[in-house]
């Protein structure tokens, strides 16, 4: 893992910090629709192998020769400035690629978890896997149409979140929307660290 | 990669699951890199470095001219549409030929400071 060891003041060629902040929750709750919304290049697709590793054994003999399936995971670029980037990655939504996100989860800066209040059980999973690893996360209740509106406060309940867990209204669609679960996240972060919010 | 029909022993094989495949054909069977090489890990080749020894493969050459400048390991993937597993196996052959440096991402415990959280609220704002 540490083969190079990171560096910003580089040599010549200054090396950049990439960020990854994780965009989580059931199927079909928003995610790729609010990578989109924000990604300044169309959204990439990367796919990771499903091997038998995956399924909670270390034993790789042989699988060269074994068929195999991929799935694929959407990401996308926020360019803050030339030394600084946000990469976006929508978490894959099955139980079973939990192996997936650890390798997502690991050094993440945190995750956004989108609700949808017609299935709001379906986000359990995530904020329950965030919590154990003690990665910083926001809820967004994503505003379906034809979704029944509830109070934040019912949702928070609903959901069992610690009253110090962000919870916020969004729309996956808008960019602005999507702006402003990425500024809660990164406020509740420096939060978490103890350091002052950041304000403009 | 070759699909090929599923049959009842592909446990992994539903409707959520891409074709299968057979990925690590191209690495010649190998399936692990030396390093885990995180997605956000920034690749970048050095410009003086040449070539010795056995050929590289066309995969390798590709990754090679596309990371002239810094770029992470998921957009490689991406942009040569070839599985992260793999591109870290052809990284990590040319990791050890000296032809790229790996940098890994800050792990989160020490980083980002302050100063970069503001940087990024900052950045989010402008958009």
């Amino acid at each position: 893992m540490d083969s190079v060891r990171y560096d910003r003041q580089g040599s010549a060629d200054r090396i950049p910090l990439a960020l990854k902040i994780l965009i989580a929750g059931g199927f079909g709750a928003g995610k790729t629709t609010m990578v989109s919304a924000l990604s300044e290049v169309r959204p990439l697709q990367t796919e990771e192998i499903l091997t038998d590793a995956g399924a909670g054994t270390d034993d790789l003999s042989g699988v060269e020769g074994k068929s195999t399936t991929t799935v694929a995971m959407d990401f996308g670029r926020i360019t803050i400035n030339e030394d600084l980037q946000v990469y976006l990655f929508g978490t894959p939504g099955q139980d079973r690629f939990w192996f997936l996100w650890d390798e997502l989860a690991f050094g993440a800066l945190g995750a956004v978890v989108l609700a949808d209040t017609r299935r709001l059980a379906d986000c359990f999973p995530s904020i329950d896997y965030f919590e154990q690893r003690g990665v910083p996360f926001v809820v967004g209740v994503n505003c379906f149409e034809g979704s029944r509106r509830f109070g934040l406060e019912a949702v928070r309940q609903a959901l069992d979140l610690d009253p110090g867990v962000p919870l916020l209204l969004c729309d996956a669609r808008e960019r602005q929307s999507g702006k402003l679960l990425l500024i809660s996240l990164v406020e509740h972060v420096a939060r978490q660290r103890g350091e002052p919010v950041p304000v403009a | 990669m070759r699909a090929e029909p599923p049959g009842p022993h592909h446990e992994w094989l539903d409707a959520a699951a891409g074709p299968v495949v057979r990925p690590y054909t191209l690495t010649g069977g190998r399936v692990r890199s030396a390093v885990g090489f995180d997605l956000v890990a920034l690749v970048v080749a050095d410009p003086d470095a040449a070539p010795t020894g056995r050929p590289l493969l066309p995969e390798h050459r590709r990754l090679v001219t596309a990371c002239r400048r810094p770029v992470p390991v998921a957009e490689l993937a991406a942009e040569l549409d070839l599985a992260v597993g793999v591109v870290r196996v052809l990284l990590g052959d040319l990791v050890s030929r000296g032809l790229v440096a790996v940098h890994e991402p800050p792990a989160a415990a020490h980083l980002p400071d302050n100063d970069i959280l503001k940087a990024v609220v900052n950045g989010l704002r402008a958009l």
